[in-house]
């Protein structure tokens, strides 16, 4: 087996493997645990590196298994897949820093730490994935690894959650099937190809247009669309870790990435708009995205509202998707590492509220910007990135989106993301405002024994270094590998015609 | 030792060690495990054989057919023995944990009798044979069923034994009446001869009747969930797992070879019982409020698949063949998993209700994570087995165009994780009991063996079906 | 209608009734009868279906009839057990009489 076989699969042995062993682990080997999660995400990293400078100098990474007859388990780092894969690995190892300090003497850590890795994993292989068979294991392995996660706390509360997060993502996986055995009967084959395989392999367009719709149903679940988004503000039970985890890296973008595949690599983004379906996609994300923010306005549960927050930014990415035109793509793609970067820093930094002074509620937040001032910077960092202010990495997104849309002529998007933006700032500036310039309505709680910061250091270093990645995406855009060069490597080398 | 006379021996085998066992006042664990170790080193020298060769036969004694038996195994033969032969040793180990005593002597001679009958029943190549094997098969299986001793089981496996008995003597009235119109019971020369057969067709009703009566296959799956239930879990597991496979795969044999896949009506009518058993079994699975039951209903409505995989077979062939075959497979090492993880979790918590699983999930998280993955494979999620047979009979329903079937199918999965997810929410919360007692940890090992073994079989799907070969 | 035919006809009828009383019956005692006698009518049916001089359908019927037997016995044996005084809840009671 060459290297070029290996390293996909190494990439996805890095979080497998730690998150088998810590099943066995004692509850109480708080160490080995430690040093297993760190060492598998640090060698991740490392992994991926080498992949992205390969990619860039146009080498191909892929290994395939056959499963059955026409059918084959299939991994492959196309530059897409590298972008997913290079975020979650960074976010897995912030992560699990701040997953360590947060969960600290709290009970089931072992099992806590065994499904996460078994979550990135999957994450990891529904990134690398090369047809669509594949996708959907991991999509599924997806599901199953984040339902104890949510539960995690095991009460009602969290049960009723998990129960409400298994009849949507289970309902989504099905119709994911459907299609995709639909689709394999069909066409005859499943494999991502760049400007799709649909084309051309004889079957009609309604069926065709059918299959994309259950394709998107299905994906669209984990995506958040409306109305299959039901789950999401439930799930809001977890520990602020997980919270992180779902709505930054892994669920939620998992969906994303499907819609992406399916729409760039199976269908082909000019095919499927010959088929009319892009506008129907277009309509749900436009709809979703002012929807989630509306919905925003009105949480005072800070997860609750950052939940609904990313209802609407994940729609961003299927409108750049759904715009038919390069520059709409890339606004679109590199949205993914954006919003994930950003959202993941809100998430911590709520996070770090509950433990630290035990506020969930944005009325409970007056003058938390003097206690905890590093904590409310990064969370500032993140919030007027959303919003859409240059430098931040949001501005970048959304500038491309915008000239995407200008470019394919459809206006009406310009209108929806300035809307959008203007109900981004209606929510999260008010929030900042109480943060810094409200004076505090009540004594805080006393600083923890033993910790000299604002919190403990593991809570704290995180959210820091992903707002200050925040900001580099966006001043540094223009450098070779950042978030944007690469979306822009992605778009021209596999979307379209050259 | 030549090819064919593994399969004497792999009967024989079996056998022995049952009587053996049943006879010997002490040394049953080790008989048990050795004889079924054995077994398995048998079943997997009949696949190697089976591997160049593709077929193997077999007269007992050299006495030819029709007064001599004959002994005949092809791929499906081979896969089934194997699954049967790989299970069994575990199974073993978990009941030389589970039992003592007298109670572990009985198990060890009634299951390997259970075994041998299973062995026979996969090879034998007449009609005849296949009977007296039935009949040992389901003797056996309810002699174990009756094991746990309590009034429940006992009045349970009095309804199974009358309800196999009743099956059998169906199967033979139909195989009397196939000797009157051929005087023969060979399934070689009988094949393809059924429907043409003044009487082939009465033959066919009796004999189809009474298999699905001993298969429990909805709507005559009265008799399953009480047995089933009732009895301990190693018991449970074999008879969910083996001893409902082998009507069914006789029901096949039957069907495609002597009939030829005869008339559209059949296959209409296997597709709708199975679609029906599909959805009403999984539907009172989820109802259920004992685990053991739930398992249960589980296993009729697992059955229904089975049915329409094989009504498929003559439209739309290999697909539907390798999607019986795979299904077939997943659900033994799945449904022998569960069973012994349920089993597990109700031993700890003194009952098997649902809601008093306590916090189960931190205690025996071995048996938790056995139900997960046997999950997996019978929700039919990929990687398992359990994908890898949905994902052909999905294949064979769309190109058949039977669409109806495709909804049967997918609705039936959303199902199974209702109700598999029913177990395992239970699993987490509730109130704690550190005092329960441990269980031995071979006892979760076996479990979780068996249920890694159904989704690991998701990514042997090539060879098994290389090995399984062409619709007879 | 020749003798064979009779006999055909009569193991049919057997069948039929025997499987009615199966389904009828409360106790389970008849029940196992009515499986007895079902049994001996397809056996019936099966030496009626034979030659005179087909040693096949013999040979195949005592073994009919040993399974039968031992079904019976298994039977009677689970029925005892149930029937027995005080025997219902513990685990190993009854085997004695196996």
């Amino acid at each position: 087996m060459s290297e070029h076989e290996l390293l996909p699969l190494a990439v996805l042995a890095t979080s497998l493997l730690p998150g088998l062993v810590i099943f066995f682990l004692p509850e109480g080997a708080v160490r080995v645990r430690s040093v297993l999660n760190l060492a598998g995400a640090t060698v991740k990293l490392v992994l991926v590196a080498v992949m992205l400078w390969g990619v860039s100098r146009g080498e191909n990474y892929a290994v395939s298994y056959p499963l059955l007859p026409g059918l084959t388990f299939s991994l492959r780092a196309d530059s897409l897949a590298l972008l997913f894969v290079t975020l979650s690995a960074q976010l897995w190892f912030l992560t699990t820093i701040y997953a360590i300090g947060y969960l600290e003497s709290s009970p089931n850590r072992a099992r806590f730490f065994g499904f996460f890795s078994l979550c990135v994993t999957a994450t990891v292989g529904v990134a690398m994935a090369g047809n669509l068979i594949t996708f959907l294991l991991f999509y599924e392995l997806l599901t199953l690894s984040t339902y104890p996660l949510v539960v995690h706390r095991e009460t009602a509360a969290a049960r009723a959650a998990g129960n409400r997060y298994l009849a949507y993502t289970i309902g989504g996986g099905a119709a994911l099937l459907l299609g995709t055995a639909w689709l394999y009967a069909e066409t005859g084959t499943l494999t991502f190809t760049p400007r799709g395989f649909v084309d051309g392999s004889g079957a009609s367009s309604p069926v065709l247009a059918a299959i994309f719709f259950l394709l998107v149903a299905g994906v669209g679940v984990k995506a958040a669309l409306v109305p299959l988004h039901g789950w999401l503000p439930r799930a809001m039970v977890a520990p602020a870790p997980v919270s992180a985890l779902l709505h930054a890296v892994a669920v939620v973008k998992a969906g994303a990435f499907g819609i992406i595949r399916i729409v760039y690599d199976v269908f082909g983004v000019e095919y499927a708009a010959e088929l009319g379906v892009t506008d129907a996609l277009a309509a749900v994300a436009a709809v979703t995205i002012i929807y989630g923010s509306l919905r925003a306005l009105a949480q005072d549960d800070l997860k609750r509202r950052l939940a609904f927050s990313t209802v609407s930014q994940v729609s961003y990415i299927a409108l750049g998707v759904a715009i038919v035109g390069p520059l709409a793509s890339i606004g679109g793609i590199v949205h993914l590492v954006h919003q994930g970067l950003m959202k993941i820093t809100l998430f911590f930094c709520a996070g770090n509220y509950a433990e630290t002074l035990g506020l969930h509620k944005v009325s409970e937040l007056d003058g938390v910007g003097r206690r905890m001032p590093l904590t409310t910077a990064a969370f500032t960092v993140a919030a007027l990135g959303m919003i859409g202010l240059p430098p931040m990495a949001g501005f970048i997104s959304k500038w491309y989106l915008g000239l995407g849309a200008i470019e394919a002529g459809a206006t009406w998007a310009v209108f929806v993301l300035a809307g959008s933006s203007a109900l981004n700032a209606a929510y999260f500036l008010p929030i900042l405002h109480r943060a810094w310039f409200r004076a505090p309505t009540a004594a805080w709680a006393p600083v923890p024994a033993g910790v000299r910061a604002e919190t403990a250091l593991a809570l704290l270093l995180p959210p820091v270094i992903t707002a200050l990645l925040v900001l580099l995406a966006g001043v540094l855009a223009s450098v070779q590998y950042s978030p944007q060069e690469w979306a822009t490597l992605v778009v021209r080398r596999e979307f379209y015609a050259p | 030792m030549s090819a064919s006379s593994l399969l004497p021996l792999l009967v024989l085998w079996p056998l022995a060690g049952g009587l053996l066992g049943l006879l010997l006042p002490r040394g049953a664990g080790p008989l048990l495990l050795g004889v079924s170790t054995g077994n398995l080193a048998l079943a997997v020298a009949l696949v190697d054989a089976l591997a160049g060769a593709g077929k193997v036969a077999h007269s007992v004694g050299g006495w030819s057919t029709p007064l001599g038996i004959a002994l005949r195994a092809d791929g499906l033969s081979a896969v089934l023995i194997l699954v049967a032969g790989a299970v069994a040793p575990l199974l073993a180990l978990y009941a030389s944990a589970a039992y003592a005593g007298r109670e572990l002597r009985y198990f060890a001679g009634l299951f390997l009798l259970f075994l041998g009958a299973l062995n026979g029943l996969f090879i034998a190549g007449d009609l005849f044979n296949l009977y007296v094997t039935l009949e040992l098969l389901g003797l056996s299986a309810v002699a174990l069923a009756a094991l746990g001793g309590g009034a429940a089981a006992l009045a349970a496996s009095l309804r199974y034994l009358l309800a196999t008995i009743t099956g059998s003597l169906a199967y033979l009235l139909g195989v009397a009446l196939l000797y009157r119109a051929t005087g023969t019971l060979d399934l070689l020369q009988l094949s393809g001869q059924g429907p043409a057969l003044p009487g082939g067709a009465v033959a066919f009703a009796l004999m189809v009747a009474g298999l699905l009566l001993k298969a429990a296959v909805f709507p005559l799956h009265f008799w399953l969930p009480p047995a089933h239930a009732n009895a301990s879990p190693p018991v449970s597991a074999a008879l969910s797992a083996l001893a409902v496979k082998a009507p069914l795969y006789l029901l096949l044999r039957l069907w495609l070879s002597t009939y030829d896949g005869a008339w559209p009506l059949v296959a209409e009518l296997l597709a709708a019982i199975g679609a029906a058993g599909v959805l009403w079994c999984s539907l009172q699975a989820v109802l259920q409020r004992r685990a053991k039951l739930l398992v249960a209903y589980s296993t009729v409505a697992q059955l229904g698949y089975l049915l329409l995989a094989l009504a498929l077979v003559p439209a739309a062939g290999a697909a539907a063949y390798g999607a019986f075959t795979l299904l077939l497979v997943s659900h033994v090492l799945a449904k022998a998993g569960l069973f012994l993880a349920v089993g597990n979790l109700a031993r700890r918590a003194g009952h098997d209700r649902l809601d008093g699983f306590e916090r189960v999930v931190q205690h025996l998280p071995l048996s938790a994570s056995a139900i997960a993955l046997a999950g997996v494979s019978l929700m039919g999620m990929p990687p398992s087995g359990g994908f890898n047979g949905k994902w052909l009979l999905l294949q064979a329903a769309i190109a058949t165009g039977d669409w109806w079937l495709v909804a049967v199918i997918l609705v039936g999965g959303l199902l199974a994780a209702v109700y598999i997810f029913k177990l395992i929410e239970h699993t987490f919360g509730g109130s704690d009991r550190p005092d329960a007692t441990a269980l031995p940890r071979r006892m979760e090992w076996a479990a979780l063996t068996l249920a890694a073994s159904a989704v690991g079989v998701g990514f042997l799907g090539q060879p098994l079906l290389r090995l399984l070969g062409g619709v007879p | 209608m020749t003798g064979q035919a009779c006999y055909a006809v009569l193991g049919a009828l057997l069948f039929c009734l025997s499987f009615h009383a199966l389904i009828i019956a409360v106790h389970p005692l008849r029940r196992l009868l009515a499986v007895n006698v079902m049994g001996s009518s397809v056996f019936l049916v099966f030496i009626a279906g034979a030659g005179p001089r087909d040693p096949l359908p013999q040979a195949l019927v005592i073994t009919g009839i040993v399974v039968a037997v031992a079904a019976t016995a298994l039977g009677l044996n689970l029925l005892l057990r149930l029937a027995g005084p005080a025997e219902d809840d513990r685990p190993s009671a009854g085997q004695d009489g196996s």
